[in-house]
């Protein structure tokens, strides 16, 4: 089934949400089979509005080995985080 | 008023309400079968899916046709106390699962007069059969894209896929012209609007039919090809009586059984 049926990560875009998310994976043999896949397995209780899938070996991660090479540096600076400004009320998605 | 053999529109509307809810409700118990055993979890998932829009479905229509009836009788004595002969569902929806190529063209097959009937019935001049058709036609619209494309990728899959898919068709293909022939309650319900003659619909599942099986590389039987009939007016092929002495043993071990 791997050979014929590759693998494919799905991401969903929510009723309310404002971006796609990973909300998992499954096997399908090409890109509409995968999207209507995907429709059954994920989507069945209103969940979305949206269906992004994408061939797993296409998806490039970071090696968890780099993860103080890539994310540690900032922790010690706060100046470089924006906690510092009063947001308006009004701005609910930030 | 009209001549004594032929049905009263109320009782016919019953009939024909009854006969969509049957579809219904038959196809879904055959579907319900494959549960956990589907060759793939997407597909497992997918079928049973199909199967619980097919009960909401059958749920709608046989509600109705209960309250048509007036006798009192209910949806769920509707499902479970009638007898194969009181099933006017058609052979094609009773068939066994057999195997996935099977499962498949029985679904192919249903869901594609399944859409064209229900997109005629959302025009139905009875409101309760045009709602109960719209809301399902949008279950359906998915159902007949999710099959099609099935249908094209298995027949124009592996040599194994196609031969099986090939099978299936040549096998149940003697199933399908029962969908498109009417009798008296056909002729009832369509000339006062209510329902949809069925005869109207087979141009168009042909067109369709021959377009997908077309790019799935296999061959369409003859059109002409000799059919079947006797499920719209309650004789069944051998694979109901089965059918329903599963699906109804818990009610009639323990009548009236609530859980």
């Amino acid at each position: 089934m791997s050979k014929e049926w590759p693998l494919w990560e799905v991401f969903i875009r929510s009723q309310h949400g404002l971006a796609h998310k990973h909300v998992g994976s499954l096997h399908a043999p090409d890109a509409e089979m995968a999207i209507n896949n995907a429709r059954d397995v994920y989507t069945r209780r209103n969940e979305g509005v949206g269906i992004w899938v994408v061939r797993a070996a296409d998806i490039v991660s970071s090696s968890p080995g780099d993860k103080s090479a890539l994310f540690d540096p900032a922790n010690s600076k706060v100046y470089r985080h924006p906690t510092f400004f009063p947001m308006p009320e009004e701005l609910k998605n930030l | 008023m009209s001549a004594p053999s032929a049905p009263s529109t109320h009782s016919a509307t019953a009939s024909y309400v009854r006969r969509l809810g049957d579809n219904a409700l038959i196809l879904s118990q055959r579907l319900s079968e494959w549960c956990g055993k589907g060759p793939a979890l997407e597909e497992d998932m997918a079928l049973t899916n199909v199967a619980l829009d097919l009960i909401g479905q059958a749920r709608l229509w046989l509600s109705y046709a209960a309250e048509l009836e007036g006798t009192g009788r209910t949806e769920d004595q509707l499902a479970f106390l009638r007898d194969a002969h009181q099933f006017h569902n058609l052979l094609l929806v009773e068939q066994p699962n057999g195997n996935y190529a099977n499962t498949l063209v029985r679904q192919f097959f249903f869901d594609v007069g399944h859409y064209f009937q229900l997109n005629a019935l959302s025009q139905s001049t009875n409101p309760r059969i045009a709602e109960i058709a719209q809301k399902s036609l949008k279950e359906v619209t998915y159902h007949v894209r999710r099959s099609s494309d099935l249908i094209v990728r298995l027949g124009d899959g592996t040599e194994l896929s196609h031969r099986m898919l090939q099978q299936a068709v040549d096998h149940l293909w003697m199933y399908t012209g029962e969908m498109f022939s009417g009798d008296a309650i056909d002729v009832a319900v369509a000339t006062d609007g209510t329902g949809v003659a069925p005869e109207s619909l087979r141009e168009q599942w042909m067109q369709h039919v021959a377009e997908i099986l077309q790019a799935g590389t296999l061959q369409m039987p003859a059109a002409d090809a000799w059919m079947q009939s006797g499920g719209k007016q309650g004789r069944h092929s051998e694979h109901l009586g089965y059918l329903l002495a599963e699906m109804q043993f818990l009610q009639r071990a323990y009548p009236g059984a609530k859980w």
